[in-house]
């Protein structure tokens, strides 16, 4: 039988030590990737070979190598050039929407939260029927009713995720809430606006910044997916969700690439974020 | 009423063991738990630090301690199941068989029919969405009964052999719908299903109203007098211990502080920590004793000791205490009566620096349990009186006991 | 237990009307006269072909009446009129049905058999094996639907050549054939949260006193865990497949345009690019429909697993 010394001693030491060494090492390289593709999005007309929209039909579907590093779509436009482009309207979107949904529904949540009383009812009820609608079709009533673009699916999609930040934001500041530092300061007599605006607010901050981090990965893949049925970014775009679509019927004939880069971007992009997304979540103390 | 069954119960009791230890001298003992020592690779100190307990045919031998005491800990060692990554030294065995050495089908078998376990909350050991009938034919299933209609009559049967009222209704009831003690009849007859040899019951009657208890109580003595089922007792309550077992071990902090038979134990406790706990509840008819709990708090599994786990909290404590390795010392046999030095270890062991010097007299500490038989006589007798008859008479014996330890 | 379902039925009524109105009131957010947008705009437009739709949506009274009119004619299958093929919406929607629900429920039993079955090997094996299913499904669940989709297809369709890319197929075994890829590339996104559930819901079970119980009788591993942990957590597993089923109504918008199904997402699809509104809303109309009742009946079917519920329920 083994001497109990030589099995205690070890794992409580070297247990933590590996844990603290192993996440960061997926985390790193997923955040080091994410550092890479905003670089590259922010300098793509430097770097990259083609204007995105050269079209040069002589090398229609061209493969890899030669002229075209990760080869050509149908029109013969260089499929890196356009994912370079493209990074751009497909990173800073997400980040748009989610922004101006943070406001909406932070500013929501808090008022559901602090009033109480029937703005807390008004909320959940809108909630309630917005949610009614499963995956992006209240987003898709709001295109079919305004038409496609990309103005509109930023707004549909800022609104679609509003309830979901202001229910999360209301959980959050009904217990931030309760905690004395807000009795104190409404002994001191100070109004309720003003310690939303300069205490609760901002003590919510870590929490809901926590919160959107994860949610930005759905964002990129819900707006991607609008942009792939044709509600959101329109041609000549070099969206990567709309780069999909089109190179979509080339698949068939056999050539991959012009769907599959844009396709596999996204995919990366979004298996990055959540990586690193997750593990900012937890060091803020967001809840799940 | 009560006084006539005592000297009956402890005639009883003595009779067993010599049976037993002559006649069947060759036969290993039901349980023989021998230098048991279990370490967690987490825990400052080990769950378990040589224990060694027997348990004979036929006896049932009370395990006492405080919660976190490892009473659960050692009865489980005897069904082979250890907390994940424990570490053992020492040795388990079942009639002969090292239980922790059983792995696969034969550790099935082991536990299916060797060993059966009552549980502490009969609520929490049943499956809610199962019926009660589904329980016992799985129970059963595992001992044999294979065939679907033989095991349901057999369910019924053993709900009937429990005093289960009504048990063809019960099979087909979920346990919420059945009260506490109802459910812990189910559970012993879950136990009974595959004649174990050896009975474990872990705070069997614990979580029941007073007179479920003595009924529980009286139904595993009735069982264990019929198929001479030996029985490890595992409770907290010393005074129901000592009243209802042939042999009382009592643990702190993972170690036997003190094992010797019922009556010597109550009469003449060894161990100071024995003696805090018969001093922290009152027998019966001691209304005006008084009640002296223990100072300091039961030790964690993050507290380490590198002498006498007890000295911290000991009233009779030495500073060489604290350095001292806690090893059993064999009791004189007539500390208590002449009687007692009957063969095998009658004459218990208690693990305290001070014995032998350390004789309880009159003088110490001990309120409620002096030297002189009177108190626990009729303590004990009032129990074993209780549990042999009406289940009325037994409401007064275990209340104060019962209530006062938690 | 009438009050009950009383309450939770009246909940369900009051969640449709609410969904309905925004569905239908959509109209009048659009800009311009709500007429030309439901005719799908301006070009090729008649005077007959206004006034046909200004008749159809009784445009000229109330907004509550022109909303009443049209939920009691929806009721009664009366979708109204494509104003583009001039066709009944009822007679697109139902000749498309079959494809859409053969698609929800094939994705549907392979979500629910390699999603469970997933999680019970991580809630039972531990070590790497669980790890590998939290990996491997959460890496499934981040790469959009679409995208799975042109993967499966380029792989299986087009360089394996084992399963067609388009079309819905014929008889079961051609539909069945057809509709491989589609229904996996569904499930893939599925997989993670229903492992997760299950491998959660089942650590939860595995935990209690009786499961120790159990195998402290000797009970065979096998049948604890699936006698006392699996059935014990199968009350979050069935909740959970059942919210993910309702919500694959809407996936089939996405799946269906990939393989150019047709089905009622492409329907939709095809309705908003071209303008096509009555569609649009008909289709919205059933799936949030659809995916309502469907949410709510999950919820009746925990009661049927766990009898103390049932009894608690009985007794209120």
């Amino acid at each position: 039988m083994t001497t109990p010394a030589a099995t205690a001693q070890p794992s409580p030491a070297v247990r933590p030590l590996t844990l603290r060494t192993k996440r960061p090492a997926g985390v790193l390289i997923a955040a080091g990737f994410l550092v890479l593709v905003v670089l590259a999005a922010a300098v793509a007309p430097l770097i990259a070979p083609y204007a995105p929209d050269t079209i040069d039909l002589s090398a229609s579907l061209a493969g890899t190598g030669g002229d075209h590093l990760l080869g050509t779509d149908a029109s013969g436009q260089d499929l890196l050039s356009r994912v370079l482009h493209g990074a751009r309207s497909s990173l800073v979107a997400p980040l748009l929407l989610l922004a101006l949904a943070a406001v909406l529904g932070v500013t929501l949540g808090t008022l559901a939260a602090w009033r109480g009383g029937w703005v807390d009812t008004l909320v959940s009820r809108v909630t309630d029927v917005m949610y009614a609608f499963p995956g992006l079709l209240f987003v898709v009533l709001i295109i079919a009713v305004f038409g496609a673009g990309m103005t509109t699916s930023v707004l549909a999609l800022a609104l679609a995720y509003t309830p979901t930040i202001a229910k999360y934001t209301r959980s959050v500041a009904l217990s931030e809430r309760a905690k004395p530092y807000v009795d104190a300061y409404r002994v001191l007599g100070m109004g309720g606006a003003r310690i939303c605006a300069r205490y609760l607010v901002p003590n919510l901050g870590r929490s809901v910044v926590g919160y959107l981090v994860v949610l930005f990965g759905e964002a990129l893949m819900s707006l991607a997916t609008l942009s792939y049925l044709g509600f959101g970014a329109q041609p000549p775009s070099s969206d990567w969700g709309l780069m999909v679509q089109e190179g979509q019927a080339a698949v068939v004939q056999g050539a991959l690439l012009p769907a599959l880069v844009p396709g596999t971007a996204i995919a990366a992009v979004v298996v990055a974020f959540n990586i690193v997304g997750v593990w900012v979540a937890d060091r803020l103390g967001a809840r799940r | 009423m009560p006084h006539d069954h005592e000297p009956d119960h402890a005639h009883n009791a003595h009779a067993h063991a010599h049976v037993h230890g002559h006649a069947r001298e060759e036969q290993p003992p039901l349980l023989d738990i021998d230098g048991l020592t279990l370490e967690l690779p987490a825990t400052a100190r080990p769950l378990l630090s040589d224990v060694s307990l027997r348990v004979r045919m036929g006896e049932v031998v009370g395990l006492v301690g405080e919660s976190g005491s490892g009473k659960s800990t050692t009865a489980k060692a005897a069904l082979g199941m250890l907390p994940e990554g424990g570490v053992t030294t020492g040795a388990v065995r079942v009639e002969g068989t090292d239980a922790l050495a059983l792995r696969g089908e034969k550790l099935r078998a082991h536990r299916a029919r060797t060993v059966a376990m009552v549980h502490q909350d009969p609520r929490a050991a049943l499956n809610p969405v199962r019926r009660v009938g589904d329980f016992l034919t799985e129970r059963l299933a595992l001992a044999g009964v294979t065939d679907r209609r033989a095991a349901r009559a057999r369910a019924v049967e053993l709900l009937d052999t429990v005093g289960l009222p009504d048990p063809a209704r019960r099979v087909r009831q979920h346990p919420h719908e059945l009260s506490g003690g109802m459910l812990q009849r189910v559970v012993i007859a879950g136990a009974l299903a595959a004649e174990p040899r050896l009975l474990l019951a872990d705070e069997a009657t614990s979580a029941l109203d007073v007179t479920t208890q003595a009924e529980i109580l009286d139904l595993l003595r009735t069982l264990r007098a019929e198929r001479e089922t030996g029985m490890l007792f595992i409770t907290h309550d010393l005074h129901l211990a000592a009243a209802y077992c042939d042999r009382v071990v009592v643990m702190y902090a993972g170690r036997v502080a003190e094992h010797q038979s019922a009556r010597a134990l109550f009469a003449a406790p060894r161990h100071p920590y024995t003696r805090g706990l018969l001093d922290c509840s009152p027998a019966l008819g001691e209304e005006d004793a008084v009640i002296r709990p223990i100072p300091g708090r039961p030790p964690s599994l993050a507290d380490s000791f590198p002498g006498c786990p007890f000295a911290a909290r000991c009233p009779e404590a030495e500073p060489e205490c604290e350095t001292w390795t806690p090893v059993a010392t064999p009791l004189e046999p007539d500390a208590v009566s002449g009687d007692e030095g009957g063969p095998g270890e009658e004459g218990g062991e208690a693990s305290c620096r001070r014995l032998p010097e350390s004789a309880p007299g009159p003088a110490s500490a001990s309120g409620s349990a002096p030297a002189s038989v009177p108190v626990p006589g009729s303590a004990s007798g009032a129990v074993s009186g209780a549990v042999s008859g009406s289940a009325s008479g037994s409401a007064s014996v275990t209340v104060p006991a019962e209530g006062s330890t938690r | 237990m009438f009050r009950r379902l009383f309450r939770r039925v009246a909940g369900l009524v009051a969640t449709l009307v609410a969904a309905s109105f925004v569905i239908f009131a959509a109209v009048y957010a659009a800009p311009g006269d709500p007429a030309v947008f439901l005719a799908g705009g301006r070009d090729k437009l008649t005077p007959e072909k206004l006034a046909a739709v200004r008749e159809q949506y009784h445009l000229d009274e109330p907004l509550v009446v022109q909303y009443g009119r049209w939920l009691w004619d929806c009721a009664h299958g009366d979708l109204g009129r494509s104003f583009k093929y001039t066709d009944q919406v009822a007679d697109l929607v139902t000749s498309r049905l079959p494809t859409t629900l053969a698609l929800v429920g094939y994705a549907t039993l392979l979500f629910v058999v390699l999603g469970v079955g997933a999680g019970i090997v991580a809630a039972v094996r531990r070590g790497w094996a669980d790890q590998a299913v939290v990996g491997g499904t959460t890496l499934a669940a981040s790469v959009p639907n679409f995208v799975a989709a042109i993967g499966l297809v380029s792989l299986f369709g087009v360089r394996l050549g084992w399963f067609p890319v388009t079309g819905a197929g014929n008889g079961f075994a051609g539909t069945v054939h057809h509709l491989t890829l589609p229904a996996l590339s569904m499930a893939l996104g599925a997989l993670a949260i229903i492992s997760r559930v299950t491998r959660q819901s089942m650590l939860d079970a595995a935990a209690s006193d009786h499961v120790e119980a159990a195998r402290a009788s000797g009970v065979p591993e096998r049948e604890v865990i699936r006698r006392h942990v699996l059935r014990n957590a199968l009350g979050p597993i069935i909740t959970m497949c059942g919210l993910v089923t309702a919500g694959m109504l809407a996936g089939t918008v996405v799946i269906e345009t990939a393989f150019g199904l047709s089905g009622v997402g492409s329907l939709l699809v095809n309705a908003i690019n071209t303008h096509d509104f009555p569609v649009a809303q008909a289709v919205l109309l059933l799936m949030v429909t659809g995916y309502i009742v469907v949410t709510n009946l999950v919820d009746l079917v925990h009661p049927l697993l766990d009898p103390r519920v049932r009894a608690e329920r009985s007794t209120a």
